[in-house]
């Protein structure tokens, strides 16, 4: 190790450096493809069964509302063809030792059920299976099989079994699966793996989470029914959702006209300990406001808010479109609460501009709840001696000049796991840290080239 | 088990009902209330201004009172005493100044350390005795009467100082009227403030705030209102003629404090529990529910 | 008529009076109005509880000693309970009521009270009524 903190190649004479990325959001993936892309390894894991993060439960991206899908599938497609891309999903990191230029790193891979080298993922299994169980892709607003993808575009499209809800796991009855697989691929006895893995660098991309609704009982605390968080609004805008892209309400299907969509749910809230501003809300309300009117041409929208963020490229033009062009009424004042009575929730907010307390009875009530790091983030943080903040979020080594960086060298972060941020900011980063990774990968590789004379100095 | 008691002015006066059957019940299920033999009145509302340590004089004698007496815990049935109390315990413990001029005003033989805990009623019945225990001394129970909890304001709020129960979404008293064999009903108004004071000088405002509390109890079906606080049993009462004359179509709705419905569910002598007294009288639905045992209730004059 | 703002305005005798006798930091409120979403009474005041924050951040202390709003807080808590900033509105309201008593004598009168009320009302109502309303 020399004194800048970067090692040599000694430490593994021959073979090429190579990176790990944990996390294969569209952050993740990113790096990865940048990496690759340069004509070096890297190990991507993803502790899903399939890629692509919280993009792929998105419909549409603010503020070209572009179909999430469309555009970043053909990264994913990418990602999981990449002769220099070596994907490892459905996986966690056990352990990590060592340093830059030699970090090893244990990982399990959880029992599929599946035995994916035979399977060709043709879906049947998943068509086949008796179980439903509510889907954590669809934020409760949908169901799943127990055997399952994530999605129709699942990259990889192979399945996984959910043990807990498996009728076989459960009581020795079923495998229906089985007898349906063409190339018998469904494998019981499977158990998980550990691989290992000797990387050079590794960047942290492991995303974020919704603030637990449990913690808002003034807004229900995730027991009123049609009170959900953005996140599960976006699954039933989705085309691809539990609804086909119409809006309904989770208690009776029924196409809701009133929908309240409260921002800072949790966010800019000290006495909750969660001071901090979730930055995307209200774009992301803007967005699922405009998006429910162009479905329900004769509903009506509100939102209340404390301030309207956004700063980002052609953002205010797409707040003002919202207001403008499709008569969301914004209201400037944050709700205390909401209650159920009969079929509607009552939202008691108010509007500080006018003087006037607000009642609305609510078909349906969006929360823009807090955005927060995972909790795997903490666990990470831990094996790799590297800072989160009170909040868990990753520290990164300088807010201004390094925002990639960690205090551990050879370790980097990105995306959303070191703060709340949108799409184009954590492609920026994923392509940021991946740019530190590459300037460390062709330095060493051109340090060898010169020592072994076939290289010119400058 | 015994528990130094403090009952307030009200409760000896106009709420006598609430302390009869307080320590009625109290008794039976052995946790005597015995009354403190120095008590004054907690002053009703906590002071909230910081120029005015005279006000809390008043609250915190009750207090050295009581440390006096030896005693640890003071009980308290009113849910305004008990917060009145309970936050001037909270501001002696954690203002060492104050609490050094309130000694040295008051000249007591000893001075006060913020040694006494303050405790509700319902925290008695609840952690010392026992739901368990009630509902076995429960009989003949409640008989699926349909109770409407209303914990008001004092009970919960402000959360870290009170701390007796989950302010957004209590129910201490939901599982005692369970345990007890009533069916409690859920409506979303139930830690909504009554007026409180409001109603000596803008009566109307308390009619609408406690109007809309009603309403939605009756909505949810309600057979009664059950509170633990005086002056929202007297709110949520008396108001309701005024309702009945702005609101077409109320229908009235009698409210009981939480120990007179204990008392009957237990088919304890229910004579000094004044429902005579209520403007809103409770004994036809109490009747019809067949809660009503004693003779005597009946007997008292007004059918 | 335009508000003329200064340092001293926005600092004047009473705004300091009134954070002393509430012992609360009015720039820590941010308006978001949730006092007002759920305060109970805020219906049939004439000001909302967080206007009248906002008229002792701008120095306008005697606007809010004028508004019935301070009279028909019942010091429920619920402002204060749900307040993501930790402002302890009752406090602001308890400040507010004295000053304006100091001024303009006590609220309420024992006469302005029926005397068949006076008969029926529970006894901490006057006692509260009397230490909210009176000096």
């Amino acid at each position: 190790m020399d004194a800048a903190g970067t090692a040599s190649l000694t430490a593994r004479e021959n073979t090429p450096p190579r990176a790990m990325i944990i996390g294969a959001g569209i952050t993740g993936m990113q790096a990865a493809l940048d990496i690759a892309n340069a004509g070096y390894e890297v190990v991507l894991v993803e502790k899903l069964p399939s890629i692509g993060g919280r993009m792929a439960q998105i419909s549409e991206t603010f503020p070209t509302l572009d179909c999430a899908q469309c555009i970043m599938t053909p990264r994913t497609v990418e990602v999981g063809q990449h002769p220099y891309i070596h994907l490892i999903t459905h996986s966690e990191i056990e352990s990590i030792v060592g340093e830059i230029g030699d970090f090893r790193v244990r990982i399990r891979r959880d029992a599929a059920g599946v035995n994916w080298d035979l399977c060709t993922g043709c879906g049947l299994c998943v068509e086949k299976c008796p179980k439903r169980v509510t889907a954590e892709f669809e934020m409760q607003m949908g169901r799943r099989k127990a055997i399952y993808t994530l999605s129709p575009q699942a990259v990889p499209n192979k399945p996984v079994i959910d043990r807990e809800n498996c009728i076989y796991y459960a009581t020795g009855k079923c495998r229906v699966c089985e007898r349906f697989c063409p190339t018998g691929a469904i494998d019981f006895d499977q158990a998980a793996t550990h691989i290992e893995e000797r990387v050079d660098i590794i960047i942290v991309a492991t995303g974020y989470d919704l603030y637990d609704q449990a913690l808002l009982p003034e807004y229900g605390g995730g027991d009123v029914p049609d009170v959900i968080s953005g996140l599960a609004f976006e699954r039933l805008l989705s085309a691809s959702g539990p609804t086909a892209g119409k809006v309904r309400r989770p208690s009776d299907g029924k196409e809701p006209k009133e929908v309240v969509f409260i921002q800072c749910a949790g966010s800019r809230d000290p006495e909750k300990a969660m001071p901090y501003c979730s930055t995307i809300c209200c774009m992301y309300t803007a967005k699922h406001a405009m998006l429910y009117k162009h479905r329900v041409h004769d509903g009506q929208a509100y939102v209340f808010y404390i301030d309207i963020r956004s700063g980002g490229k052609r953002y205010e033009e797409f707040v003002q479109r919202a207001m403008e062009e499709d008569k969301v009424r914004y209201i400037r004042g944050k709700v205390s609460r909401l209650f159920r009575d009969g079929d509607q929730v009552v939202v008691w907010g108010v509007d500080t501009l006018t003087g006037r307390p607000i009642e609305i009875a609510a078909d349906l009530v969006v929360l823009a709840t807090a955005i927060v790091p995972r909790a795997e983030t903490r666990d990470l943080a831990r094996m790799l001696d590297i800072t989160i903040d009170a909040h868990g979020f990753l520290v990164e080594a300088d807010m201004h000049l390094d925002p990639v960086g960690t205090g551990r060298p050879g370790v980097f972060v990105a995306g959303a796991a070191i703060g709340p941020r949108d799409i184009p900011e954590v492609v920026a980063l994923g392509s940021a840290a991946a740019a530190r990774a590459l300037s460390l990968f062709t330095r060493w590789t051109r340090e060898k080239a010169l020592a072994e004379g076939v290289a010119h100095a400058i | 088990m015994r528990f130094a008691y403090f009952p307030g002015c009200t409760l000896e006066t106009k709420a006598i009902g609430f302390d009869r059957s307080a320590r009625q019940v109290a008794g039976e299920l052995d946790a005597d209330l015995v009354t403190l033999q120095e008590w004054n009145c907690c002053g009703a509302t906590f002071p909230l201004s910081t120029d005015n340590l005279l006000d809390i004089v008043g609250p915190a004698r009750n207090l050295v009172s009581a440390a006096e007496a030896g005693e640890s815990t003071l009980v308290v049935a009113c849910a305004t005493c008990f917060n009145v109390l309970r936050r001037t315990n909270h501001a002696l413990q954690q203002n060492a100044d104050a609490l050094e001029k309130i000694n040295l005003f008051m000249e007591r033989p000893a001075d006060y350390a913020g040694q006494v805990q303050v405790r509700h009623l319902l925290d008695i019945f609840d952690h010392e005795v026992g739901l368990e225990e009630i509902a076995k001394k429960s009989r003949p129970g409640l008989g699926g009467l349909r109770v409407a909890a209303y914990y008001g304001c004092m009970l919960l709020r402000p959360a870290n100082e009170i701390a007796l129960d989950d302010p957004e979404r209590p129910d201490i008293m939901d599982r005692l009227f369970r345990a007890m064999g009533a069916e409690t009903v859920e409506y979303p108004h139930r830690g909504e403030c009554c007026g409180a004071y409001l109603t000596v000088r803008s009566p109307d405002a308390s009619m609408e705030i406690t109007h809309r509390i009603l309403a939605a109890a009756i909505r949810a079906g309600a057979d009664v209102i059950a509170t633990a606080c005086p002056l929202c049993q007297f709110n949520l009462d008396w108001l309701q003629n005024r309702m009945a004359q702005a609101y077409a179509g109320f229908q009235k709705i009698p409210v009981l404090y939480f120990t007179q419905l204990m008392g009957l569910a237990m088919g304890l002598d229910a004579t000094g529990y004044d429902f005579e007294k209520h403007y809103v009288d409770p004994r036809p639905v109490l009747r019809e529910a067949g809660l009503l045992h004693t003779p005597s209730t009946v007997a008292v004059g007004r059918p | 008529m335009r508000v003329k703002l200064s340092r001293e305005s926005l600092e004047s005798d009473l705004v300091r009076l009134v954070e002393e006798i509430s012992g609360e930091d009015l720039s820590t409120c941010y308006q978001c109005g949730k006092c007002s979403a759920g305060c109970p009474v805020a219906g049939s005041m004439d000001i909302l509880p967080s206007q009248i924050i906002r008229l002792i951040q701008l120095g306008l202390v005697e606007d809010a000693m004028a508004s019935e709003t301070i009279w028909l807080c019942a010091a429920c808590q619920t402002c204060y309970a749900r307040c993501p900033k930790g402002v302890d509105l009752t406090r602001v309201m308890e400040a507010l009521r004295e000053l304006a008593m100091q001024e303009l004598g006590d609220s309420l009168q024992v006469a302005q009270i029926a005397p068949c009320d006076l008969a029926e009302f529970p006894q901490q109502a006057f006692v509260a009524g009397f230490r909210k309303y009176t000096q």
